[in-house]
């Protein structure tokens, strides 16, 4: 009596992520896949075939912009990891205490604000008569105005600032763990700073800093708003041209198929990340 | 490159000035975003023509405060009606994903725990234009098949909400595990050898337990909610969320009405984050 009792509630509490995960992840990506591999023929009439994903290889705007893309969300990595190290090293190791929390929490508070009023900072900073570019020419460094915006280097400026703090969060918990007397015993044995840095804490760092890099890949990869705001008209960035297929061309077979690589790209790095790292989805994710 | 560890002062130095410079990065535009908001002129830019109020209340064109903008407060509204929903059933959902994988174990556990952490490494985009496509061609089979209208599955709100209910359940769901494995099973059954039925046990002595959980994760779904966009941009209808409305009004040229809408926006988020922070800390 007691199993089938339990059974049933076993079902029900089965249930409702089923339910979820069929309809709302599993089915649209089958969805989506299928769609990226119909052709269209005629009006109302579709075949099935790798036609889209031919459009995509042909056309080089496409994988062009795909791999600038990829590229630059590679760098904002690289950059992020470069740029919050030292600040993740600092909170976990060279402050205690209140301070520490303080700190950690300063570092969060930008990221419960949305990204657009983010970005929209960024634009009021950057732009032409914007507060850089004032302060520039007040101290004389510059002559007249100077635009800032509408770049490659504003688009990664902004990816960077919206990224860091996912790069953070995962290196401060793993440097956290990191016993002190460890680097002591380091220093003792005759390490200098720098052989230290790559035999003792990075080693140790690894899984935050593998699961820092994929999470800030991957919402580089996705981000639409801060190329779309701040790149010029030639910084074109992929999730833009999925965006134009669906809403403004009406072209949902090429951009499913656009969507389908995108999704690839990012699944593949995920996957060769953690990989490298011999790590598992559940242990860097599900923290 | 510990206190305990001897380090010349240049060092030292340098690397605090590089922290501050850090932290300095992190308020700028936050901070340019809020002083605008009260610049007495109709670009959100220099020069500074003095402090006014006007682009919160006020009434008169061009100076039209927030709290007079129709569309804003509209939707204001509308992203509020978003949140609410998509944190009750991120809550409720992820709630009952808590039960499943603590308490039960069961064959592909496993299997669905990673299917469960897929939508974290999902891209946003890619789970909306998904979701819009799924839903359309459901639509149009049953348009086709019964000849009635199904607008549900257009974009639209409700589609909104399933795209940002897609993958916010996680977040609910691995907030709400973590506090589940703390908790000592004895006490559930003390409850049931005193004569509690096992939901009583449950509601009486699991659930407020859980309740920390439970409201850091429905806060964090509401602000995660507000906050979306990628996701709502594909699905969105003709009832613009307010990230949504923002960004049509930023495409067309900024006045300082997005700073004040912004301000209101990051006071509102802060607030909200150190809520939920201090209640879990005061429970805990």
């Amino acid at each position: 009596m007691v199993t089938d009792r339990s059974k049933l509630g076993f079902y029900l509490l089965l249930s409702p992520l089923l339910l979820w995960l069929v309809t709302l992840i599993i089915l649209p990506h089958i969805g989506l896949f299928a769609v990226s591999m119909s052709e269209k023929v005629g009006v109302r009439e579709y075949e099935t075939g790798f036609g889209n994903y031919a459009v995509f290889f042909n056309e080089p705007l496409y994988w062009r912009t795909f791999a600038r893309t990829a590229f630059m969300s590679i760098l904002t990595t690289v950059l992020t990891l470069l740029l919050g190290f030292p600040i993740a090293y600092y909170i976990a190791k060279l402050t205690r205490g209140r301070t520490k929390t303080t700190l950690f929490l300063m570092c969060l508070i930008p990221f419960w604000v949305s990204e657009l009023v983010r970005t929209f900072g960024w634009m009021i900073l950057l732009r032409e008569t914007g507060v850089l570019s004032n302060f520039l020419q007040y101290t004389g460094i510059l002559s007249e105005p100077v635009e800032f915006l509408y770049n490659d280097a504003a688009i990664m400026v902004g990816l960077v600032y919206t990224s860091i703090l996912f790069m953070i969060v995962p290196l401060v918990t793993t440097l956290d763990s990191l016993d002190d007397s460890l680097i002591e015993a380091g220093y003792d044995l005759g390490g200098s700073g720098f052989s230290i840095l790559r035999e003792i804490v990075i080693p140790h760092a690894m899984p935050g800093i593998v699961s820092g890099c994929i999470v800030v890949f991957m919402l580089s990869l996705g981000n639409y708003l801060t190329p779309i705001l701040l790149g010029g008209k030639d910084s074109l960035w992929f999730t833009g041209l999925i965006y134009t297929q669906f809403i403004t061309r009406f072209n949902w077979e090429l951009g499913s198929a656009f969507g389908f690589l995108l999704l690839g790209l990012s699944s593949a790095v995920v996957f060769l990340g953690l990989k490298l790292s011999r790590q598992s989805l559940s242990d860097t994710m599900g923290r | 490159m510990i206190p305990t560890v001897p380090q010349s002062s240049a060092m030292k130095w340098s690397y605090r000035a590089y922290v501050s410079l850090f932290f300095i990065y992190l308020a700028l535009p936050l901070a340019v975003v809020c002083a605008f908001a009260f610049n007495d002129s109709v670009f959100p830019s220099l020069p500074w023509e003095g402090f006014t109020w006007a682009w919160f209340f006020g009434d008169e064109a061009p100076f039209i405060g927030v709290f007079h903008e129709r569309s804003i407060l509209r939707a204001i509204g509308t992203s509020a009606f978003v949140a609410f929903w998509v944190s009750s059933l991120s809550v409720t959902v992820g709630t009952c994903n808590a039960f499943l994988f603590v308490r039960h174990d069961f064959r592909g556990k496993g299997f669905l725990y990673i299917l469960m952490l897929l939508p974290l490494i999902i891209p946003g985009v890619i789970l909306g234009i998904s979701i819009l496509v799924f839903a359309s061609s459901v639509a149009n089979t049953l348009e086709d098949a019964t000849g009635m209208w199904f607008d549900g599955l257009r974009p639209g709100l409700i589609l909104v909400i399933l795209g940002q209910f897609s993958f916010i359940t996680t977040f609910a769901t691995l907030v709400i595990s973590a506090r589940l494995q703390k908790f000592d099973l004895s006490l559930e059954e003390a409850a049931l050898n005193l004569g509690a039925s096992k939901w009583g046990a449950i509601r009486q002595v699991t659930l407020p337990f859980l309740l920390p959980a439970i409201v850091g994760a429905g806060v964090v779904s509401m602000l995660m909610s507000f906050e979306n966009f990628n996701t709502t941009l594909m699905l969105v209808g003709s009832d613009a969320p307010l990230t949504i409305a923002m960004f049509d009004k930023l495409k067309l040229g900024s006045t300082p009405v997005l700073n004040a809408v912004s301000l209101l926006l990051i006071v509102g988020s802060a607030a909200l984050g150190i809520f939920s922070l201090i209640f879990q800390r005061a429970k805990e």
